[in-house]
């Protein structure tokens, strides 16, 4: 079998597991039964902060590329800044949101205004909230950076393609003694916000976050077919290290 | 029959998304509309950066008119935007006057350098940040991430060389055995855990249950 109907059986095979869950889920009692991440737990206390104390949240969803390989964690994040500004829209001080891809600006400005429409908040939308700030990871890091210290901002998330500069990012955050919470794809992001930020997000936890958010059944259900394959992915590792081992 | 919008664009988000991975992974024989897709998908990227400088300007220009010391920082923004800009707009990203490429220059001279700076306070920030998770979280895991970061970087330093004897096979040995064995699985783990999320953020777009385009 060739590794495309291999890739496209693996997809066919993905979204059945997601719409049974999803089924699963719609029919199911009592809680979801989701083990807990204490960073998310963290974020929803910081966002009903925020919004008490009249301060901004700052999403930044980093330099990704949208056609390359950041466009996962990019979406992911999108689906974190939906829940957040659904959340925050009320606010006397609404979100404020930093990209550093012209795709991902106009999606995030999409996601607030569709966030602000939902929320009957629509009229108090301002499409400058998000903003494209700088097109190379660094010079994205240098715009975000500012906009921590002039806009009176207690909550930095980070949910995207970071590398090592979002240490950069945290640095200015810390600096005002505001919340971090960060997450990204990319390994050596990994290494650097388990140092620097306040809440890491590892692994496939930035992806797990909209669940935790209740950004929908199909969020929750897509969580469980990712533990299905993440399962079978593991028999399959232990069953080859047997089969070595043995002969 | 009227269309709202977000069903407009769900319905185009879908139809593209399955269209492009059908043409990548089913042999049909398609391969120049798959190209095709694809330099649309290009071209429509470069138009989503220019609505991005837009609202980058006009966030700016708004800064500029509110005085103290971000009405600085944005003036100067807009004026090394409006340098750069005008010298691609007329000259293209690699024409020269005078003797000089001006798109070239600022980039090399300006940007580049300005980048290296953030880079080298990067260094700092890390070793800082380092300090400040012992003293925000001192527990067992703080202590066995910074003592793997300490050995491994002795083990990219002189002292693995082999001009210490013993001390060199040591860090050495160790070294290899920390990228081989326990650094290389945690990575593929984490991995494997990235690469689902990706595909289940990917799916939740095609199947039109996310829609990230204010629908």
């Amino acid at each position: 079998m060739s590794p495309e109907l291999l890739a496209a059986g693996f997809l066919v095979v993905f979204v059945i597991l997601i719409a049974g869950f999803t089924v699963y889920e719609r029919t199911r009692k009592g809680g979801r039964n989701l083990r807990e991440i204490p960073a998310v737990a963290r974020l929803i206390h910081a966002i009903g902060l925020a919004v008490e104390d009249g301060t901004r949240l700052h999403v930044a969803l980093g330099a990704s590329d949208m056609t390359g390989e950041g466009a996962a964690p990019a979406l992911a994040g999108l689906a974190i800044l939906d829940r957040v500004a659904r959340t925050a829209s009320i606010s006397d001080a609404p979100p404020v949101v930093t990209s550093g891809d012209g795709a991902l600006s106009v999606l995030s400005q999409g996601v607030l205004a569709g966030a602000y429409r939902e929320t009957g908040a629509g009229k108090l939308h301002d499409p400058s909230l998000a903003r494209l700030v700088g097109t190379t990871p660094f010079s994205f890091a240098a715009g975000a950076m500012p906009v921590i210290h002039d806009e009176q901002v207690s909550a930095t998330l980070m949910t995207g393609h970071f590398g090592p500069e979002l240490a950069l990012i945290t640095e200015a955050a810390d600096r005002t003694n505001g919340f971090t919470l960060a997450g990204t794809d990319s390994l050596a992001g990994q290494a650097v916000l388990y140092a620097a930020a306040q809440e890491p997000l590892i692994g496939e936890e930035l992806f797990a976050a909209g669940a935790y958010l209740r950004a929908g059944l199909v969020h929750t259900a897509s969580l469980r077919a990712q533990d299905v394959f993440r399962w079978l992915i593991i028999a399959g590792i232990l069953a080859g290290g047997a089969v070595k081992l043995f002969g | 029959m009227r269309f709202k919008a977000p069903i407009v664009s769900t319905a185009v988000a879908m139809l593209s998304g399955l269209a492009v991975l059908l043409l990548l992974l089913l042999p049909t024989g398609l391969d120049a509309l798959y190209a095709g897709v694809i330099r649309w998908a290009a071209a429509l990227a470069a138009v989503a950066l220019l609505v991005g400088l837009v609202n980058l300007v006009n966030v700016h220009v708004e800064k500029s008119s509110g005085g103290g010391s971000e009405a600085v920082s944005s003036i100067a923004l807009l004026a090394a935007f409006g340098l750069t800009f005008l010298a691609a707009l007329f000259l293209g990203p690699n024409g020269s006057a005078a003797g000089v490429e001006p798109v070239n220059w600022l980039f090399q001279y300006v940007q580049v350098p300005v980048e290296a700076a953030l880079m080298a306070l990067l260094a700092v920030s890390l070793v800082y940040a380092s300090a400040r998770l012992l003293r925000r979280v001192p527990n067992l895991f703080s202590f066995v991430f910074i003592g793997t970061a300490l050995l491994v970087l002795l083990g990219t330093s002189t002292l693995a060389t082999g001009e210490f004897g013993l001390i060199s096979e040591l860090v050495t040995g160790v070294h290899g055995w920390i990228t081989r064995v326990p650094a290389a699985a945690g990575a593929r783990g984490l991995l494997i855990g990235v690469a689902l999320g990706s595909v289940a953020a990917g799916l939740r777009i095609l199947i039109g249950t996310d829609r990230p385009f204010g629908g």
